[in-house]
């Protein structure tokens, strides 16, 4: 469709007409410049909603909402082009079957090999043995090797050493949705671990045997205490509640050396509500201070972040400080039961705040053990009330960590971003389905690519200048304050208002330090040539012309990374007292703005804002199209052009 | 950028030639100029009655009045205090915490008095116009504006030098009465009429300038805390009194040493810099989204928040910088 406009939020100056393409798996917006002909690429699964606005004297308005938070308004000329581009985008937005959707269509052009070598780069087993199990407490169990204990378990779990397969089998049948108490973390410095499951259906009075015998079998294996904490991730009443049909919580009574905690956190209809809620404040036009903070605090996203933490923090300090074994679930185990859990493998544990150990946990507590993707975060068309930002709160506590310990993570904001934005867009396989059965049935692992290779391969830009592996910080437990804590949740703009680059921080502190640290490097390298060359030449005479020649060489390669410096960016529009009166449009003659032209040297690869180029206040100039011939990788987290083609063409 | 205080216009409308050529002097023939009045419209018609007021267009006709309301005195004051109260309640639930930090209205006083400056440096850098600022007194949130407004235009004053130029020139040469101002700080409950935190309040903004463009400013948080601290409570004279006149008739020069003496010094001088900075020759303007304008938790949450893994942080950046 040809003269759609593209309209920013923060600017209604700046709308941009261009034609607007559907494909089979994006809807791409490509500007009508001259210069550069800017790109702006959805996938269709990143789709949340679209919603079609009363027509104006400008045409019909279209506005898509992202489930990474990015929202495109797009102004179609004839009401029929509109309704045809609707009706369409509703049906590309919710795939009924799993091959519509961009993974088994996604090319980046890898051998056999290369592919199966990606799905390796992530090893359980070897993490469970770096964990230190099996061992005299802890045995790996394969009673689940077809799916028939608990079809949304994997194959292999991690039992305490006297649970037999009567015992598992036995507590399987006495757990909501047969997810029967396994192994998430061991800490072999005191033999504690922390287990998940699902709720007991224990209704009012029922008891099962071997439900029994298997907390008992955790209390065993770890000789250093003599109790466990069982904690309920819900809010009491919710869990109460439960017991009527059937569920609910263990009994103190019943269950030998428990002590029971809710720590209630909010189920996740109240997590869908609470984060419209919050998109709704940041789609406010201008909003005021108080508009701004009235609305944060009303839907309550924070407090629920913060109720999260709060457990992670409880979970790791009985693992730490008490050396106490913790059994963590919620109703069905697959969502506060993952959050939970996460959270305080990440505070107990240092290797899982670096990349590769990050990547492990996800895999473990999230993908392995049946986190529900698919009906979460609508891989398929479903049920709208199974949707909800789970994976998103966990990332967003890690976000809030890494903002509280700025040197104990490896990996920066960015890396959390393309992840959150991936588990959207179904462009690997990692996340696709509900279960890991699931994906066997597809063939998963065959048909399409894993994202662990692809952000591995660009970790570069994931990296957090700040961390040291040998840093107090890094080493450890974390210790998040307790109380007083309220003011230390801010508000994540770099995710949930991502696209709008204005808002942001203009100068990247990150890149700045990561450039520093890599500019060094080459110093000290080069030093080391030259001073090898100089002893040489301490030893002959000869060759002095090689040396010069290599010297100005390196000299060109070096040199501070200034781009990022002489940052110009354009006024937002502080008033509207200005509008009548004759002035220069940003366009036309502002000498900052046409030095910044878009240049392969200046782009960072997998982060267009930071190349400190564009105009930063229209979170659409952002989404620029990037040559293919480009050497750098250009993935498509940021809606550039499409990093299959980009990448594997280079030379 | 020019800065005065209100025309005494009064009830009567009167009319100064004088000051009508002066501003005459400035715009060249065709050319206009804009007046940010830092009072509303309203306010700035009642203080006709007092006797001061506006300029009128007739008399003024190159001259375009913008209004935009910045809060002063004991409202400022209030909200300052209020802040300060959520901040050290230990009893506030997690529900109630950004209600009370709205309800202070100090984030709302920081996005007026940015925006405000960023109007100013727009009409100058965009438009080609000057701009005269005033508000009632011209002491207050004139000052305000106008040195945030240079901050955000020009590079110079982003140097530490420049920058305590820009403090001698804009805030104590300028008359900011700061015996007045900075007496009780947030402990004062309604006693001192003339305590307000537009100091403080011009400091916050700059922090949020220093954390939007993490690179552009010479100095680090430590000086702007610094500077915070000396205003209320100093062992130099820098700050002293309410104007030159006082600060000459009490013989301060003689009886004082400078802050900025102090501050100058090489080994002092190096605690306040910032290792990220590097110079940036263009006009730096922020976002005054409520998204961008964050709780200076430096300065608010000071004792309370533990600064120990940040402090850590930033002396990773200095080695960092220093390694290179």
């Amino acid at each position: 469709v040809e003269n759609v406009r593209l309209l920013d939020r923060l600017s209604s100056r700046r709308a941009v007409v261009g034609t607007l393409y559907l494909t089979a798996t994006h809807v791409i917006f490509v500007e009508n410049g001259s210069e550069t002909r800017k790109e702006t690429w959805v996938l269709h699964s990143q789709i949340s909603s679209i919603e079609k606005q009363a027509t104006t004297a400008t045409g019909c308005p279209l506005l898509i909402r992202c489930k990474n938070f990015q929202v495109i308004q797009l102004v179609i000329p004839q009401e029929r082009d509109c309704h045809d581009v609707y009706i369409s985008l509703i049906r590309l937005a919710r795939p009924v079957k799993y091959e519509e959707l961009y993974c088994f269509s996604f090319n980046p052009k890898l051998d056999k090999e290369e592919r199966e070598q990606g799905w390796k780069l992530v090893d359980l087993n070897e993490e469970y043995n770096r964990m230190g199990v099996p061992n005299n407490y802890w045995q790996i169990s394969d009673v689940n090797r077809d799916y028939g204990v608990c079809d949304s378990y994997p194959t292999e779990v991690y039992v305490p050493k006297s649970a037999t397969a009567h015992i598992i089998v036995g507590s399987s049948k006495f757990r909501s949705r047969r997810r029967f108490p396994a192994l998430s973390y061991y800490c072999k410095g005191n033999n504690a671990s922390i287990c998940r499951s699902s709720q007991p259906l224990s209704g009012f009075s029922a008891r099962c045997l071997e439900d029994e015998q298997m907390l008992q079998a955790i209390r065993k294996a770890n000789p250093g205490s003599d109790f466990i904490y069982v904690v309920d991730t819900r809010p009491k009443l919710n869990a109460m509640a439960n017991r009527a049909a059937g569920k609910g919580y263990e009994n103190e009574d019943n269950y030998s050396n428990i002590k029971f905690q809710f720590i209630g956190i909010e189920n996740i209809h109240v997590m869908r509500n609470s984060l419209q809620k919050m998109l709704e404040v940041c789609e406010l036009k201008s909003p005021s201070m108080s508009d701004f903070l009235w609305g944060l605090e009303n839907s309550g996203w924070l407090k629920h972040i913060k109720a999260i933490m709060d457990a992670g923090i409880f979970i790791a300090k009985a693992v730490a400080e008490e050396g106490v074994s913790v059994l963590v679930h919620c109703s069905d185990g697959w969502d506060r039961t993952a959050q939970v859990c996460s959270v305080a493998s990440l505070l107990l544990d240092p290797y899982y705040r670096t990349m590769k150990g990050f990547m492990v946990l996800i895999e473990k507590d999230w993908v392995s053990f049946g986190h529900k993707f698919n009906h979460r975060y609508g891989n398929l068309d479903g049920d709208p009330k199974e949707i909800s930002p789970v994976i998103d709160q966990f990332i967003e506590c890690v976000w809030q960590l890494m903002e509280q310990f700025p040197c104990a993570f490896e990996f920066n904001e960015r890396f959390l971003i393309h992840i959150q934005h991936h588990v959207y867009s179904c462009q690997f396989g990692n996340f696709l389905c509900n279960s890991q059965k699931e994906r066997r049935e597809l063939k998963i692992k065959e048909r399409t690519y894993s994202l662990w290779a692809h952000l591995w391969k660009n970790r570069a830009d994931y990296l957090n200048p700040l961390y040291r592996s040998d840093h107090s910080q890094t080493q450890g437990t974390l210790h998040p304050q307790i109380a007083p804590c309220n003011f230390l949740y801010k508000f994540w703009s770099g995710m949930y208002n991502r696209f709008e680059k204005g808002l942001h921080p203009r100068q990247s502190v990150t890149d700045y330090l990561m450039a520093v640290k890599e500019e060094t490097q080459q110093l000290e390298e080069e030093l080391e040539v030259l001073q090898e060359r100089l002893a040489n030449l301490q030893k002959s005479q000869s060759g002095d012309n090689k040396v010069k020649n290599k010297q100005q060489q390196r000299s060109k390669q070096t040199g501070l990374y200034t781009s990022n410096n002489s940052l110009a960016n354009t006024p937002q529009e502080y008033s509207n007292d200005l509008k009548s009166f004759p002035s220069r449009s940003p366009s036309q003659g502002d000498e900052e703005d046409s030095a910044l032209i878009l240049t392969q040297d200046n782009l960072k690869s997998s982060d267009p804002d930071l190349s400190a180029n564009s105009d930063q206040e229209s979170g659409v100039e952002d989404l620029s199209c990037r040559s293919p011939s480009g050497g750098g990788c250009l993935p498509s987290e940021d809606s550039g052009k499409d990093s299959d083609e980009a990448v594997f063409l280079a030379g | 950028l020019l800065r005065s205080s209100q025309p005494l216009t009064g009830p009567n409308r009167r009319r100064c030639r004088e000051d009508e050529k002066l501003l005459g002097t400035i715009l060249d023939e065709g050319e206009r100029g804009f007046i940010i009045d830092t009072r509303s419209a309203q306010a700035a018609k009642q203080a006709r009655m007092g006797g001061g007021g506006t300029e009128p267009k007739s008399s003024y006709p190159q001259w375009r009045r913008l209004h935009r309301a910045l809060d002063r005195g004991r409202p400022l004051q209030e909200s300052f205090v209020r802040l300060v109260e959520a901040c050290s309640d230990p009893s506030l639930s997690m529900e109630r915490w950004l209600s009370r930090l709205e309800s202070s209205r100090w984030l709302g006083h920081v996005k007026a008095a940015l925006s405000t400056a960023c109007l100013a440096a727009q009409c100058l850098d965009r438009e080609d116009c000057s701009v005269l600022v005033h508000g009632a007194e011209g002491t207050d949130t004139t000052l305000l504006v106008t040195a945030l407004a240079q901050l955000i235009l020009d590079p110079s004053c982003r140097t530490l030098q420049g920058f305590q130029g820009l403090l001698q020139r804009e805030w104590i040469e300028a008359g900011h009465p700061f015996q007045l101002r900075c007496a009780r700080s947030a402990s004062s409950h309604g006693r001192g009429k003339q305590e307000a935190p537009l100091f403080l309040l011009f400091l916050d903004c700059v922090w949020q300038l220093s954390r939007q463009f993490p690179l552009a400013l010479e100095f680090g948080e430590r000086l702007l805390l610094t500077l915070f601290d000396n205003a209320y409570a100093s062992a130099y004279g820098t700050f002293l009194g309410n104007s030159e006149k006082e600060r000459s008739l009490c013989k301060v020069k003689e009886n004082t040493h400078s802050l900025w003496a102090w501050l100058n010094q090489p080994e002092e001088k190096q605690k306040f810099l910032n290792p990220l900075y590097s110079h940036n020759p263009l006009v730096i303007w922020p976002s005054v989204e409520p998204q961008s304008i964050q709780l200076w938790q430096g300065l608010f949450l000071r004792w309370i928040r533990p600064s120990q893994h940040l402090d850590e942080a930033w002396e990773e950046i200095q080695r960092l910088v220093e390694g290179n």
